[in-house]
């Protein structure tokens, strides 16, 4: 096969804990072909050049959510972005932004995961249900209203992409809060109530300033910044009405 | 003994890292100038209450280079704002659905400037109504 | 977790937010460029006798009010997160201060406003 292959230079933030201080950069002469996404060029790299750089992936089609990187500075997914639209130039492949490096372009997951499990991400029954009911049904119309937020895949581009989340971890996060949406607006589930009091919480909707770009470079179109800013309306009224309530009335 | 050892990295400068976040940082500055004209309209109804000659220095003030240039600068601050304003706004509000099909941001951006429009021809009718 | 009280001042971001984007252009046009300069508008528009007239009205007063206090409600609820997202530390001192100077603008002018008289 008669193949002239370019050839791209991809330029990786590394970090070896038990080696280096901080982190560096490492330039890497890849051929690449047309088709090559910037993770399969990071494949070549580990693959022919270079076995202990250290990176997630898995699925390779954009749904499993591991390869998130910031390439050339912008959060993106290592499968679905191509060496063919940098090249000539340089590719600029770091770990996701805002947390911490563990090794290479492996960053710490924890708090992300954590903050996913404190949501109650599932459907809590308005009343115990038995097989012999059958299944829920739902219109088309109710389907629509959760749709997009159930579109995640865990990915944290969006927590790569918020400077608020940057500057304060202790916010639960576009991710997070689109998710705890999904649940609340979902006509199956009775835990509305519960989950306020994550949303009514400082780290809640209200350390998100609608700076916006978490929607932005969702690969799923998932929006978030619409998930957390329209709550913070629910929020506010939620506050208001609460002033209005007797005390020990409930919630 | 773990040979863990994660590095945070700083965000110092984060915003001018990319254009979106310097968008971002011009319409939460557009802010300053919102206080600022606030502020000149406080003292306007201030001097008003110290009395005739008060107020006529403050009017005075308003025609001087000075003050027209700041104000052109808070034109174009405000001007600013209410663009940016309404193209935020669909992000707060929830899904519409209109005879099946969702209310897109756009209309709703759309929606918002021609109110701005609206609402700046009718102040401009009525300053004008109760000055004759 | 514990319930911000972030709702009392988004509400009045909120509010001031709007009414600026509004008609904040216009008014910045007419109060200082097309009344100054006679652009369209007459200059004595804003004139002594007019203006007091204008907030001795309940209408005009509550205008004026509205305008102010909403407008300062607005922006320092903006340049108070600002802060933080330039870094600096929004305890609650920077609080107090932002917040303080909404409130003192609003407080002044609604005490300027009723000295005006009806």
């Amino acid at each position: 096969m008669n193949e002239t292959r370019k050839v791209i230079a991809i330029e990786v933030l590394r970090y070896r804990p038990e080696l280096d201080n901080k982190p560096f950069f490492q330039t890497y002469q890849v051929p690449f072909t047309e088709e090559m996404s910037v993770l399969q060029g990071l494949l070549y790299i580990k693959d022919e050049l270079d076995s202990t750089l250290s990176f997630r992936w898995s699925c390779r089609m954009a749904i499993c959510g591991s390869c998130g990187a910031m390439i050339d500075g912008v959060p993106k997914l290592g499968c679905h972005t191509f060496l063919r639209d940098y090249y000539p130039n340089k590719v600029r492949v770091e770990p996701l932004a805002h947390f911490p490096i563990e090794r290479d372009l492996v960053v710490g997951a924890d708090d992300f995961i954590g903050k996913l499990e404190r949501i109650k991400p599932y459907i809590v029954p308005k009343e115990p249900r038995t097989l012999a009911e059958g299944e829920y049904l739902q219109t088309p119309a109710q389907l629509e209203r959760i749709l997009q937020f159930s579109s995640c895949i865990n990915c944290m581009l969006c927590y790569a992409a918020c400077p608020q989340y940057g500057l304060d971890p202790a916010f639960i996060g576009p991710g997070v809060l689109a998710l705890l949406h999904r649940y609340n607006a979902d006509s199956r589930d009775a835990a509305r109530a519960e989950r306020m009091e994550l949303v009514n919480a400082e780290e809640g909707v209200w350390s998100c300033t609608a700076v916006g770009y978490c929607s932005e470079v969702c690969p799923k179109g998932v929006d978030p910044a619409n998930a957390v800013n329209q709550n913070k309306t629910t929020s506010a009224v939620d506050y208001f009405v609460n002033l209005v309530r007797p005390k020990g009335a409930g919630r | 003994m773990s040979a863990r050892r994660p590095y945070m990295r700083p965000m110092d400068g984060w915003w001018r890292r990319n254009p979106f976040f310097i968008r971002y940082m011009i319409r939460e500055a557009t802010a300053v100038l919102v206080v600022a004209y606030a502020t000149v309209l406080l003292f306007g109804v201030i001097r008003l209450a110290q009395g005739e000659s008060a107020y006529d220095a403050w009017l005075a003030s308003l025609r001087s280079p000075w003050s027209l240039a700041f104000h052109i600068v808070l034109l174009a601050n405000f001007v600013y704002h209410t663009w940016s304003w309404f193209q935020i706004m669909p992000k707060t509000m929830p899904m519409i659905v209109i005879r099946g099909k969702r209310l897109q941001p756009a209309v709703i951006t759309a929606a918002g400037l021609l109110a701005a429009a609206v609402a700046s021809v009718g102040l401009l009718l009525l300053t004008l109504g109760i000055g004759s | 977790m514990r319930r911000s009280n972030a709702p009392i001042f988004w509400s009045l971001f909120g509010a001031g937010g709007v009414l600026s984007a509004l008609i904040g252009p216009m008014l910045v046009f007419i109060t200082g460029i097309a009344v100054p300069l006679g652009l369209g508008l007459p200059r004595d528009l804003m004139s002594y006798p007019r203006m007091l007239m204008f907030a001795q009205h309940w209408a005009g007063k509550m205008f004026l009010f509205a305008v102010i206090a909403l407008f300062l409600w607005h922006g320092m609820h903006r340049i108070f997160h600002n802060l933080h997202d330039f870094g600096v530390r929004t305890g609650t001192g920077a609080k107090l201060i932002c917040y303080g100077l909404a409130l003192l603008g609003t407080a002044v002018s609604a005490y300027a406003l009723l000295a005006l008289g009806f």
